[in-house]
């Protein structure tokens, strides 16, 4: 019996930001000149580490810090995770973490003129449930300059980083907010070539989210790479 | 069919999800608390750019087998660290075990290893070997790394169970230093 591991499937061309991004001036010393060595996906690739809340404590709420409450707009984020065939992803870590809602990490290198907040620090992680949902509640982050080019602002995001049931399936990513004009001028955003799939990061006010007398709310799914369903060509 | 999420730069201020005791898979309060078996070893390594300068703002990540070289056994083989200010990680962990590879292949003692930062728009994947293992000399993957590549996936021994690799994200144009990393 053939018990090796279905292949990942291959990227959708153009879904996918490249390495190499002449507007993002951070690439320019950082992306490999060679392309990477394509394998065969063995048990190393198949398998993932069981990241539970038993070793990883969840902590689903980024409103409240060190005994006060941030300041800035309370929102509530839900999604799900999904793989390519549109299963759920139960058990997936979401990592989460964002700027202030001035637009300030709290991060010693973070040296934007914007106040701190002594109430909000900025990170989460929650669990996949057994439909693949997920839901936080934080605040909304402001947008912030950096120096990429002159008059370089971030569009306002969250940024996600995703452990699914394959090691392949690791990944890191950011969620924006709809309406937002600096999208169309941020670097970062537009170095994915597709249109449909640079509009998959912006998530969408959601009323099903939104708590009454509470928060607003956003709906922002996420997938995760799928298995190659291809049966291989036999003799 | 829903069509993959699109990846995007961990950014310069990730470690907000830095938990410094992660690189150490053995620590006490962890999820290997009590796992007694296999050899203990610490993995080195400096990461550097294309100008040869360091990488202080690297996550680097680690996911590895057992000593028998399962992923299903009860010692949980992933860590994350942050590079220092000279673009330095270390991880304390136990040596792998030779893992299945497909058909009725074996894979050498490996570690995988996974690479976000700012500049990165996707991660990066590499593995590591430990030199002078028998077992490289048959290993699939470093099969299809060109020979003269090879090197980079090598681990070198710097003292008793202690092992280090160096990162190269980007060699000189026309030279074999660019570390090899593998499209999974």
């Amino acid at each position: 019996m053939n018990t090796d591991p279905l292949p990942w499937r291959p990227i959708m061309p153009g879904t996918q930001p490249p390495l190499d991004a002449p507007g993002y001036g951070s690439t320019h010393r950082r992306h490999p000149r060679q392309a990477p060595i394509r394998i065969a996906t063995t048990p190393t690739e198949a398998a993932a580490p069981r990241m539970t809340p038993a070793a990883y404590p969840a902590l689903d709420d980024m409103t409240r810090y060190a005994g006060g409450a941030a300041v800035g707009e309370r929102i509530i984020v839900a999604g799900r995770v999904l793989d390519e065939d549109g299963r759920p992803v139960p058990g997936a870590m979401v990592e989460v973490w964002q700027a202030n809602a001035a637009g300030r990490y709290h991060h010693e290198r973070d040296t934007h003129d914007a106040p701190e907040d002594p109430h909000f620090h900025g990170a989460a992680r929650v669990f996949a449930d057994a439909e693949g949902w997920y839901r936080y509640t934080t605040i909304r982050p402001g947008a912030y300059p950096w120096r990429n080019h002159h008059n370089a602002w971030r569009p306002v995001h969250i940024h996600y980083s995703l452990f699914g049931a394959g090691f392949a399936q690791r990944m890191i990513t950011q969620m924006y907010f709809p309406g937002d004009p600096l999208l169309a001028l941020d670097p970062i955003f537009n170095c994915i070539p597709d249109a449909a799939a640079r509009e998959r990061l912006v998530a969408r006010f959601d009323l099903d989210v939104t708590q009454p007398e509470f928060a607003l709310g956003y709906r922002f799914d996420i997938v995760l790479r799928g298995r190659d369903a291809t049966p291989m060509e036999t003799p | 069919m829903p069509i993959a999420t699109a990846s995007q730069t961990a950014g310069p201020f990730w470690h907000l999800i830095d938990v410094p005791a992660w690189a150490d898979l053995l620590r006490a309060d962890g999820p290997n608390a009590g796992f007694t078996g296999g050899d203990r070893i610490v993995l080195t390594g400096r990461i550097t750019d294309g100008d040869g300068a360091p990488c202080p703002d690297m996550l680097v990540e680690i996911w590895q087998a057992d000593p028998e070289g399962s992923y299903e056994g009860a010692f949980h083989g992933f860590g994350r660290c942050a590079t220092d200010p000279d673009g330095r990680f270390r991880f304390v962990t136990v040596k792998p075990g030779p893992v299945r590879g497909r058909g009725n292949a074996t894979q050498a003692p490996h570690v995988a290893i996974t690479l976000f930062a700012r500049g990165l728009l996707t991660h990066l994947t590499t593995r590591l070997y430990f030199a002078g293992e028998a077992l490289n000399a048959t290993d699939p993957v470093l099969a299809t790394v060109p020979a003269a590549r090879r090197g980079t996936l090598l681990a070198q021994p710097t003292g008793k169970g202690e092992w280090r690799l160096d990162i190269r994200l980007q060699g000189p144009e026309g030279e074999d230093g660019e570390t090899v990393f593998l499209d999974v």
